[in-house]
């Protein structure tokens, strides 16, 4: 593999998920208080991140954030963290 | 991805004659990346690129052999916890793969793209990431220098200055005046003055009940500021007084020898002076003219890159990144997005935008925690807020909603530190 490709490949639902870990956890696994993220079902994450969007669940902060994304952005997030492993 | 180890990898790559890198890079050498300053900047970009990356060659250089995070620092001045709690050291980062040296970087070469150490060795970089954290401009203020700060402590970098303002709240007598001494903007963490009163208002509840904090301040109004208020009129009422600029609230003069710090109208006579100095970049950035002579230092939005050199990026305190304010979070969504970039362009690639958080905690006490949350994109060819509105915790939250974000905040640092330091 060259180093080309390796910079190459797609990024989109990692590069979104940066703005994730601070607060998650390396590939979302969270110690304490904030949700672990790694490995929950793509259904299920995107169903949650779209109901903090759309104010109907209530959470601290996620109601907050949501608002920043774009459906094809939630499920790019839902995606890679429901591949993310839980170690 | 085959994932091998540096070592194997230079030896393979000089074995085999095929090119490993985009257009940039010959055969031979990993793409040598040198980072200045191991903070939230510095050290989030290292560990992001070494986890990215095995094969790059990534050097830290970091004055000191322990890091001390301004976040959490405050909590420490109100007794919450030890200074240790929130100190670090680079075992983690060294045993990750990053080469990091302890010693202070003096000077920039963008010609010969080398950095200067103390020591007299130089440190060759393909890309150079400055992350130095801010400066004090000493003479902002009659009277203060780096001397007086040893009797009015700025503890305005976490360390040793937090420690000495600890033990002065600690043994000064009951009912003496806490002064703190706020710069104009921009400067570091904006909240950082008012969580601090919380937290030292915290302390003097319980050990010192005459006591009053006065905070002198040179603007008009602060981030969170009705959140804060509400915080202390429920937690510590009548305890906390905040003299805004209009009402001659900035510091122009103090005197150490009686502890009196001056806004031009009145004196005040403090026990305990904490004196927070105005800012720039760090010196090695304006050295270097990263800042333009203005200060604070230009990026492009979407790699971080300076405007001043190529292969050059600033991140952090030391930036001007559009609407993103100084905060270590900033810093280190900065870092992740600034990494990107330097991998895309070791590839040949071009960045993408990115969209950065900025999600900052402010403590009033234990159990009670507030927040705000930006969100910023790419924009007019800036970093701008995406959405402007209810970015805060609302007002009249209850107890148990205060509880959870100091919970959470407790979880934030665990989480972020562990990206950086564990």
């Amino acid at each position: 593999m060259t180093w080309a490709s390796v910079s190459a490949r797609d990024l989109s639902g990692e590069g979104l998920a940066d703005a994730c870990t601070s607060c998650h956890g390396l590939g979302g696994r969270s110690q304490g208080y904030i949700p672990p993220i790694a490995g929950v079902g793509k259904t299920t994450l995107l169903r949650q991140l779209k109901a903090f969007r759309s104010q109907s669940v209530q959470a601290t902060i996620m109601n907050r954030i949501a608002r920043a994304y774009t459906d094809s952005e939630l499920e790019a997030l839902a995606d890679y963290f429901s591949a993310a492993p839980r170690l | 991805m085959t994932m091998l180890t540096r070592r194997k990898f230079i030896i393979g790559s000089a074995a085999t004659a095929a090119p490993l890198f985009g257009r940039a890079f010959a055969a031979a050498a990993a793409p040598k990346i040198v980072v200045i300053g191991g903070g939230f900047g510095g050290a989030s970009l290292a560990r992001y690129l070494r986890r990215h990356d095995p094969r790059l060659s990534i050097t830290l250089i970091e004055r000191d052999a322990r890091y001390t995070t301004c976040p959490g620092s405050n909590g420490v001045l109100g007794g919450l916890y030890p200074l240790s709690q929130i100190s670090f050291t680079y075992a983690q980062v060294k045993a990750s793969g990053v080469d990091v040296i302890n010693e202070e970087a003096l000077r920039i070469e963008p010609a010969a793209k080398t950095v200067a150490l103390a020591s007299g060795q130089t440190v060759k970089f393909d890309y150079l990431v400055v992350s130095p954290g801010i400066d004090f401009m000493w003479s902002s203020i009659q009277g203060y220098s780096e001397q007086a700060a040893e009797i009015m402590p700025h503890a305005w970098k976490a360390g040793p200055q937090t420690s000495l303002l600890r033990r002065q709240l600690e043994s000064m007598r009951d009912g003496g005046l806490v002064v703190i001494g706020v710069p104009a903007m921009p400067y570091r963490c904006p909240p950082g003055p008012y969580e601090r009163a919380s937290l030292i208002a915290y302390y003097l509840m319980a050990h010192k009940p005459k006591s009053k904090i006065i905070i002198l301040d040179a603007s008009d109004s602060f981030i969170k500021q009705d959140l804060f208020m509400e915080a202390w009129n429920r937690l510590y009422p009548g305890k906390i007084e905040w003299v805004p600029g209009s009402k001659s609230g900035k510091v122009m003069s103090v005197d150490t020898s009686t502890l009196t710090v001056s806004t031009g109208f009145d004196d005040y006579k403090a026990a305990v002076a904490n004196i927070i100095p105005a800012q720039r970049a760090g010196g090695i950035a304006v050295r270097a003219g990263l800042d333009q002579g203005t200060g604070y230092c230009e990026i492009d939005p979407v790699t971080f890159e300076s405007r001043v050199h190529k292969r050059i990026y600033v991140l952090g305190d030391a930036t001007i990144a559009g609407e993103m304010p100084k905060s270590g979070f900033s810093a280190n969504a900065q870092a992740k997005t600034c990494g990107r970039a330097i991998l895309a362009d070791i590839g040949g690639k071009v960045a993408s935008p990115a969209k950065l958080l900025n999600i900052c905690y402010s403590t009033a006490d234990p159990n009670y925690a507030f927040s705000i949350v930006d969100a910023f994109a790419l924009k007019d060819g800036t970093l701008r807020l995406t959405f402007d509105d209810n970015r805060t915790t609302p007002l009249g939250a209850s107890d148990d909603e205060h509880r959870r974000e100091a919970q959470s905040a407790r979880s934030w640092y665990a989480n972020i530190t562990a990206e950086m330091f564990g």
